[in-house]
């Protein structure tokens, strides 16, 4: 067993302690970043443009990282950036090869080391895998065949000095997918409360355990529910999904993510997992978001708000093209740096809680997403998930938590939902309400839907 | 005589086993399969196209009304193929080599198929090969392939290359889509249409038979 068991209480006080750049649990990493100890760090994410990547074009895609990073760090000297971040997000091949990934890895840490050395920058990287186990159907997460490639992946990572390791892992996403896609409540809670926290328990242990091989050089940072509550979030944006179900996902996603730190986890979390100001209200530790400066990535509803308690700001990913002003992920940088600043002066001087508050309330009344995001929601349903001791009871909690918080703003006047929006809140209540008791009772409730998706043993069921 | 706005009403409200009563019941009374289809079935699936456009329901409710449309579409594909009558049209779907995202591609199928196409779902990580193998097999007009990784988005091109090298690229319209795949980038690999969405694709899809 590794990890700190079993999260029982909160990190904070109050929902008003939570705020961006402080945290409980801070962290110090890499080249001399400290992470949720009274600043804001940006952590710049970037990828490469449409190409085909294999042997022939390789040597071209480690160009890409070279100017990438170089104009990265030049654009944070010229700010004169306190701390930078990269993160340096693997695609399918990176993994699959882990002389690539690794290759990449070392190439980024002399960048970072050098400005270091030369200009005094604090930075980090931060390594994040592909999880490579989900290709067949149904996927058989812990065999071999699928386990080692990817395991020989992190080793090399961490062997070629990444300061974060991190993943967004998809087990679950199997039955999450086709749950989201039929607006199934028991579905999600199979997914996100049963399958998706063995998972974490399982994979994260290992993760820690590679880690703690690396001799602490490097950290076991976070994961995301973006397999899960992003994709229903991006559904959402595009209508295919109601808001509420989203937002519902997304609460009941943060159960999913506090596996990882059971096991030993330790942040800071993923970006793209704005679960993660939940996580942080349990954890107390650090936790990166991106928002309305990761536009280049996606769109969302909760861009100011998902700020209100991070301490890494992130871009997601921008695709290195031309702008006028220089490389994407330059320009990126500088916009991110730019909201750094604000933040940390905000610190500074005192006036952070000002600047969260405003963050929230310009985004708060306009979205159910961004509704369950604000420091107070977070709050109620990172209680509702402490007070639970299974998984799956912690999902049952988290989201009926997050339906009573959408229920009493829209009554309060707060938030205002379209009859469709509405009619989908109230059916999502009453599938909380009638949710099994147990996960055996779930499991036989659901098995003519998802059985043939899954294999149980993979989870630990069987 | 059987009243085809109940069949449309029922397939709105997902109700299987009605939609199997009055689609038996419309061909018993005489009405032509092609009517049923048409002014029942496929005309419920157009009115809940509308209200997912105006946001009135989402997609769950759509599968739900894709559900009970098949069921009436299931009695009468056997006397549609009889008397020769066509789907809307033949559309081969797959995400592209080297790329494993299927949900966004699993929602254009769904979507194709509630408007009446017949759609073969070639999965992910297909190879060109077996685009064009299943254009020829199917009689195809429409090639609908995603991808969602930026290094994935070439191998989009390759397919219509290898469509035109089988001499196939004359005979199908090619739909691309996925997050990073834009307009742009549509005409310059040489596709006929792009969507950003699966209910685009829909219309896009429409459009390409309806010009045929």
């Amino acid at each position: 067993m590794t990890g700190p068991g079993m999260f029982r209480h909160l990190a904070f006080e109050s929902a008003d302690d939570l705020v961006f750049g402080r945290c409980p649990r801070p962290l110090r990493c890499g080249f001399g970043v400290e992470l949720g100890n009274g600043s804001v760090a940006p952590e710049v994410n970037f990828t490469l443009p449409a190409m085909t990547l294999c042997e022939a074009t390789w040597s071209q895609a480690v160009d890409h990282y070279r100017v990438m990073a170089t104009e990265i760090v030049g654009r944070a000297l010229f700010l004169k950036a306190p701390a930078l971040v990269l993160e340096f997000e693997h695609l399918p091949p990176m993994t699959e090869r882990a002389e690539w990934g690794a290759e990449i890895t070392a190439l980024l840490l002399e960048i970072l080391r050098d400005a270091q050395e030369r200009h005094g920058l604090a930075s980090a990287l931060r390594v994040t895998v592909v999880d490579t186990r989900l290709r067949q159907r149904p996927p058989r997460v812990r065999s071999d065949d699928v386990w080692l490639p990817l395991e020989a992946s992190l080793r090399a990572c961490a062997g070629a000095g990444a300061h974060i390791l991190s993943i967004e892992s998809e087990g679950g996403k199997e039955v999450c997918d086709a749950a989201l896609t039929h607006g199934d409540v028991d579905g999600v809670l199979l997914a996100l409360g049963v399958l998706a926290p063995a998972d974490m328990d399982w994979l994260w242990t290992r993760i820690v355990g590679i880690c703690r091989d690396s001799g602490a050089a490097t950290m076991a940072g976070g994961d995301a529910a973006c397999a899960f509550a992003n994709t229903a979030m991006q559904l959402a944006n595009q209508r295919m999904l109601p808001e509420t179900f989203a937002a519902v996902v997304r609460a009941i996603g943060a159960v999913r993510g506090l596996a990882a730190y059971e096991r030993g986890a330790v942040g800071p979390w993923k970006d793209c997992g704005y679960e993660g100001i939940i996580l942080k209200a349990i954890t107390g530790s650090p936790i990166s978001m991106e928002g309305k400066s990761a536009s280049c990535a996606h769109q969302s509803p909760v861009g100011n708000i998902a700020a209100a308690a991070c301490d890494l700001w992130s871009n997601e990913s921008v695709q290195h093209v031309r702008l006028l002003s220089g490389g994407a992920p330059a320009a990126f940088a500088e916009t991110l740096l730019y909201d750094c600043r604000l933040m940390n002066a905000a610190l500074s001087t005192g006036n952070e809680r000002v600047l969260r508050d405003l963050l929230v309330e310009s985004d708060v009344c306009l979205s159910p997403q961004a509704a369950i995001l604000s420091p107070q929601a977070a709050f109620a349903i990172a209680g509702a998930i402490v007070a639970e001791r299974t998984p799956y009871a912690r999902a049952v909690a988290a989201g009926s938590k997050a339906v009573e918080l959408l229920r009493n703003a829209r009554d309060a006047g707060r938030l205002v939902l379209s009859a469709a929006e509405l009619a989908w809140l109230q059916r999502i209540d009453a599938a909380l309400c009638a949710a099994p008791s147990d996960v055996q009772e779930l499991l036989a409730r659901t098995q003519s839907r998802y059985g043939h998706l899954y294999d149980a043993a993979s989870y630990g069921l069987q | 005589m059987t009243d085809l706005s109940r069949l449309s009403s029922s397939v709105l409200s997902g109700d299987v086993n009605t939609v199997r009563q009055l689609t038996s019941q419309a061909l018993s009374d005489g009405i032509a399969a092609s009517d049923v289809l048409a002014l029942g079935l496929i005309a419920a699936m157009d009115v809940l196209g509308r209200r997912f456009g105006d946001g009135e329901v989402f997609l769950p409710d759509m599968l739900v009304a894709a559900r009970a449309m098949h069921a009436g579409l299931d009695m009468l594909k056997p006397i549609l193929a009889g008397a020769g009558v066509a789907p809307v049209g033949r559309v081969v779907l797959g995400t592209v080599r080297g790329d494993v995202h299927d949900l966004g591609k699993n929602l254009v199928g769904m979507m194709l198929e509630g408007a009446g196409f017949a759609v073969r779902d070639l999965g992910v990580d297909v190879s060109p090969q077996a685009f064009v193998e299943h254009v020829r097999q199917d009689g195809a007009e429409i090639v609908a392939m995603s991808a969602l990784l930026t290094t994935t988005m070439p191998e989009m091109k390759t397919v219509i290359d290898a469509l035109c090298e089988g001499g196939v690229r004359e005979t199908v319209k090619v739909l691309v889509g996925g997050s990073p795949v834009t307009e742009t980038f549509a005409r310059d690999i040489g596709a006929d249409g792009f969507a950003p969405d699966a209910y685009g694709a829909v219309a896009v899809a429409r459009l390409f038979v309806a010009a045929t």
